[in-house]
């Protein structure tokens, strides 16, 4: 049998940032978009093994997956590679729409302590840890790119981006990274 | 920048993340097929486009993606409220809110800033 050809993640070899931020490609990582009518919310929850969050702005981490509120129905989940979500959203039994956008999306890191500032060069998002603490997540916009962010830590962001603006908005990051060093 | 307030995402979000989506509170007439040319292009091609208070409806289109309805005033650009998709028209909170739009609409003249100095 032919060895399968193993895909490139649009950003390999990418790297950037500056004395307070640093930037780098986050690994290939599963990914579902996943619609869900609000009674049927349980049932999914269920077969994915956490708690679809239904409070805006905020996600869910357990056994390896994140599902990240994107709006009033729609959550953006992302697991390990091979991690089986499709397969565990098509147990739930439910009527659901669940896309495997894995490969649509690729994401960026963007950590250390300018980091907020980084992504607020092009993020109009109040990142403050009030407004936007750990665990926070939205999506929203960046430069002229639509991202999903997802704080991760009190200094540490996850930029999800389509991949073919992944380009982009890893030159904007880098251009945000070099301002907030220089802020400081 | 304008901040507005998603009535779905419970928070003022600038409005780079908005997009404007035409006049609210249109309903399509019942039975589409009996109404005469002219009514159909009451219904499907003119809109009111008010000085003033208007009702219209709004996307969250770089945020949580669902339409919903704000009266703005059109003049001042001022956001009254928003609230969700599928309500009836809600009344503007009079008194004050009108207090506030006329404080809105005081325009800068030449005469008024400038008038006296000699």
């Amino acid at each position: 049998m032919a060895d399968l050809v193993s895909r490139s993640l649009p950003l390999a070899g990418f790297h950037g940032g500056s004395a307070t931020v640093r930037l780098e490609a986050a690994p290939p990582a599963e990914r579902l978009s996943l619609r869900v009518r609000p009674e049927d919310v349980g049932a999914l929850s269920g077969a994915l093994g956490l708690d679809l969050p239904t409070k805006p702005k905020t996600s869910v981490s357990a056994n390896g997956r994140t599902a990240l509120w994107l709006g009033p129905d729609e959550w953006l989940v992302i697991g390990d590679v091979n991690g089986g979500l499709m397969q565990a959203a098509a147990n739930s039994g439910t009527p659901h729409s669940a896309v495997d956008v894995s490969h649509r999306n690729t994401a960026i890191l963007v950590s250390g302590p300018g980091a907020a500032n980084a992504i607020n060069a092009g993020c109009p998002q109040d990142l403050s840890l009030k407004a936007f603490p750990v665990g926070a997540c939205s999506r929203t916009i960046f430069g002229k790119v639509e991202i999903v962010l997802l704080r991760t830590a009190e200094d540490a962001f996850r930029v999800e981006v389509w991949r073919s603006f992944s380009d982009y908005a890893f030159g904007l990051l880098s251009e945000g990274a070099r301002d907030a060093s220089a802020a400081v | 920048m304008l901040l507005i307030h998603c009535p779905y995402c419970e928070e003022d979000r600038s409005e780079l993340e908005f997009r404007w989506a035409g006049e609210a509170h249109i309903a399509r007439p019942e039975n589409i097929a009996a109404i005469t040319d002219e009514e159909f292009a009451e219904y499907f091609f003119l809109r009111n486009n008010e000085k003033g208070l208007t009702y219209e409806r709004w996307r969250h289109i770089h945020g949580c993606g669902r339409f919903f309805n704000a009266a703005r005033d059109t003049v001042s650009d001022k956001f009254l409220m928003t609230y969700k998709a599928g309500l009836p028209k809600q009344p503007i909170p009079t008194a004050e809110q009108a207090a506030a739009i006329a404080e809105e609409k005081t325009v800068e003249t030449w005469e008024a800033t400038e008038g006296d100095a000699r």
